[in-house]
């Protein structure tokens, strides 16, 4: 469970003053659901979930994932959160199976748990032929498994991914996705942030526009259409963003 | 507090500078090389050209005495230097170093001291270069004896004794132990050496682990994990701590193996090597180790230094541009405490790095003044708490962490 409330962050910028990454941003994902932050480049997205998995924090307003509070109590939502994006790389002199347990030893795991749960996710995510490959030597599907193992190693209830496709070819781009639906299905709380149409069709049970650092649509692929009279998300997606995008430029 | 997860981060960040080429380099191979080469080849060098500047015989030109016969006879019989034959060009000829030294006898020079008349005998030389030096040591010996007699020789002319000129005698008798004498000489090169080594062993780590780390684009990664930020920089401090304290160490002990192998390879070598590798110093282990307990908190304060500057840059060369003139700051007040005449001061002891050159001087002559130990080893455990305090601070800015 994530509920964000008036979620805020602005920088200092030299040349443009005062930005408002985001701006008084509330919202709440469900267990079991798919929350999807769609919105262009420069929108908010990746400060929002960088909030949410407390690596930067709120100017103002909060959030309480899983209970905790973000400013609060940072410590206790990173243990219980999953955190990916195509900017988490690997570290590559590693091995896939020490840098899987390096995160379940930073997760507090005991070590007899840690050996468990490392062989179940290599079982299971079919890893187990390059356990002992440093890392800087596997091919981007592995590295994206790796980075997939390091998430769920300490089993988290509610999963963030920035961007997770980005740059990525079919393949691997669909294993990821069959992973964020895999995540829903065990019931964890899942929010993901992507500016592909497609993917926001296939997986969302809620969407989120966002454009400005403001959060100017939610609801239901459903709900979206009735309430903007489109059928598809595309056209929905620029009726919602196109005058602040205007205004966004002119700044 | 959690130890465990300043361990976890140590432990993983030791597995991956092992792993590390570059890291290996900086840290373990360059001092175990450099040292030998350097201290072998140079020394080497050293000693041979001092053995040689001593065993060619210096020319030396004598102008004009052709009416003072005895003085021209006396300098031909010296020994260990030759004369030539008088050239017009005998300046050029000094400063081509094909002469070492000309010495000039005014007209009627014996005459005129047999007259009591006071004349100026002049030695032209090559000043501060050995040879020449060396060359005018023995002529100018020769005529200050040469003049002693003429004294003497008049004073028992009118029956006084030679005791007149000299009421009394000035000696010098030196009475330091062998080991601080050479201590003085070669102490600050040691301190010199141990804060240059404690700063750029923990330079490539500081750089891998902080710019290295945003450049790879682990930083994020790692910032997801509930580990605390200043167990994560206490991690990876301890790591740059160890490079920094691992190089040193090595090139000590490689120094040390080298300067020993040099002492025995000049000592079978004939007596007059023996005595220009003397003053290479042996090391006892009681020196080595107050060295390094004082220099400890030395590489505290650089590691977290290092590190402080290097997790601003966005990458590793833009780390390195930063650094690199760091050394220039470095190097400057180690080096001014090698300078003669610069001892400890209560101010002097104040100032970070030059205190501790200062003091390894001292303490490799065997000389342990306790109250200058023990404010430096103060101040220099707070400049080191402090920047470890800006460390873990810079750690916790989002603006250095996330700068684009």
């Amino acid at each position: 469970m994530i509920e964000a409330c008036g979620l805020s962050k602005r920088f200092q910028d030299k040349k443009r003053g005062d930005i408002r990454a985001v701006d008084n941003v509330s919202f709440t994902c469900q267990p079991g659901k798919i929350y999807g932050l769609l919105g262009a480049n420069g929108a908010g997205k990746t400060t929002t979930l960088r909030m949410l998995a407390t690596i930067l924090e709120p100017t103002d307003g909060t959030a309480l994932v899983c209970g905790h509070d973000v400013v609060e109590q940072p410590e206790k939502v990173r243990a219980n959160v999953g955190f990916l994006s195509t900017a988490t790389a690997l570290y590559p002199r590693l091995t896939a199976q020490e840098l899987v347990e390096y995160f379940g030893r930073l997760n507090g795991l005991d070590e007899a748990t840690l050996e468990k749960r490392v062989d179940d996710i290599f079982n299971r995510l079919d890893m187990n032929g390059f356990r002992d490959r440093r890392c800087d030597k596997l091919s981007t599907g592995m590295k994206q498994k790796t980075s997939i193992a390091r998430t769920l190693v300490h089993d988290p209830p509610v999963m963030i991914f920035d961007e997770p496709t980005n740059g990525l070819d079919i393949m691997t781009a669909r294993t990821i996705t069959g992973f964020i639906r895999e995540c829903r299905d065990n019931g964890k709380t899942v929010i993901f942030s992507t500016h592909i149409m497609s993917e926001v069709e296939k997986l969302c049970d809620v969407i989120g526009i966002i454009q400005s650092g403001k959060l100017l649509a939610e609801g239901t692929l459903a709900q979206l259409r009735d309430k903007y009279a489109e059928n598809d998300l595309e056209e929905i997606f620029v009726k919602v963003v196109a005058p602040h995008y205007v205004s966004a430029e002119a700044n | 507090m959690s130890l465990r997860n300043v361990g976890i981060v140590y432990r993983k960040e030791l597995t991956e500078a092992l792993r590390d080429r570059r890291t290996l380099i900086s840290t373990i191979i360059v001092p175990l090389l450099l040292f030998p080469v350097l201290s072998v080849g140079f020394g080497a060098l050293a000693v041979a050209l001092v053995g040689k500047a001593k065993e060619e015989t210096p020319k030396v030109m004598i102008l004009g005495g052709e009416d003072s016969p005895a003085v021209v006879e006396g300098l031909k019989k010296l020994e260990k230097i030759e004369i030539v034959p008088a050239a017009p060009a005998w300046k050029d000829q000094i400063i081509n170093k094909e002469v070492r030294a000309a010495v000039e006898i005014p007209p009627g020079f014996e005459r005129d001291v047999a007259r009591q008349k006071s004349d100026t005998v002049k030695i032209y030389n090559y000043k501060e270069e050995l040879k020449s030096e060396f060359a005018t040591d023995k002529i100018e010996k020769y005529l200050k004896d040469y003049r002693d007699n003429v004294v003497k020789e008049r004073l028992a002319a009118k029956n006084l004794p030679g005791a007149v000129l000299q009421p009394f005698e000035v000696k010098q008798e030196n009475v330091a132990p062998p080991e601080k004498v050479s201590g003085a000489a070669f102490g600050g090169i040691i301190g010199y050496m141990v804060i240059l080594l404690c700063m750029t062993g923990g330079m490539y780590p500081a750089m891998d682990l902080t710019a290295g780390e945003k450049e790879r684009g682990t930083m994020e990664t790692i910032l997801s994990s509930p580990i605390s930020r200043m167990h994560l920089v206490l991690g990876k401090f301890f790591l740059v701590l160890t490079a920094s304290l691992a190089t040193a160490a090595l090139s000590v002990l490689s120094m040390g193996v080298s300067f020993s192998f040099l002492h025995r390879f000049s000592e079978n070598s004939g007596s007059q090597r023996g005595e220009a590798a003397a003053f290479l110093l042996q090391l006892g282990p009681k020196t080595v180790l107050s060295v390094f307990i004082m220099a400890l908190p030395l590489a505290v304060f650089f590691s977290a230094t290092l590190m402080t500057i290097a997790l601003f840059a966005k990458t590793y060369k833009e780390a390195q541009s930063y650094l690199t003139p760091l050394t220039f700051v470095v190097i400057i007040p180690a080096i001014a405490a090698m300078l003669p005449g610069v001892e400890l001061t209560p101010k002097l002891s104040l100032i970070p790095i030059l205190n501790m050159s200062l003091l390894c001087k001292e303490l490799v002559a065997g000389t342990y003044h306790w109250d200058f130990i023990a404010i430096i080893f103060i101040s220099t455990c707070v400049y080191a708490a402090v920047a470890l305090f800006l460390a873990i601070k810079m750690f916790q800015r989002e603006s250095v962490l996330f700068r684009s």
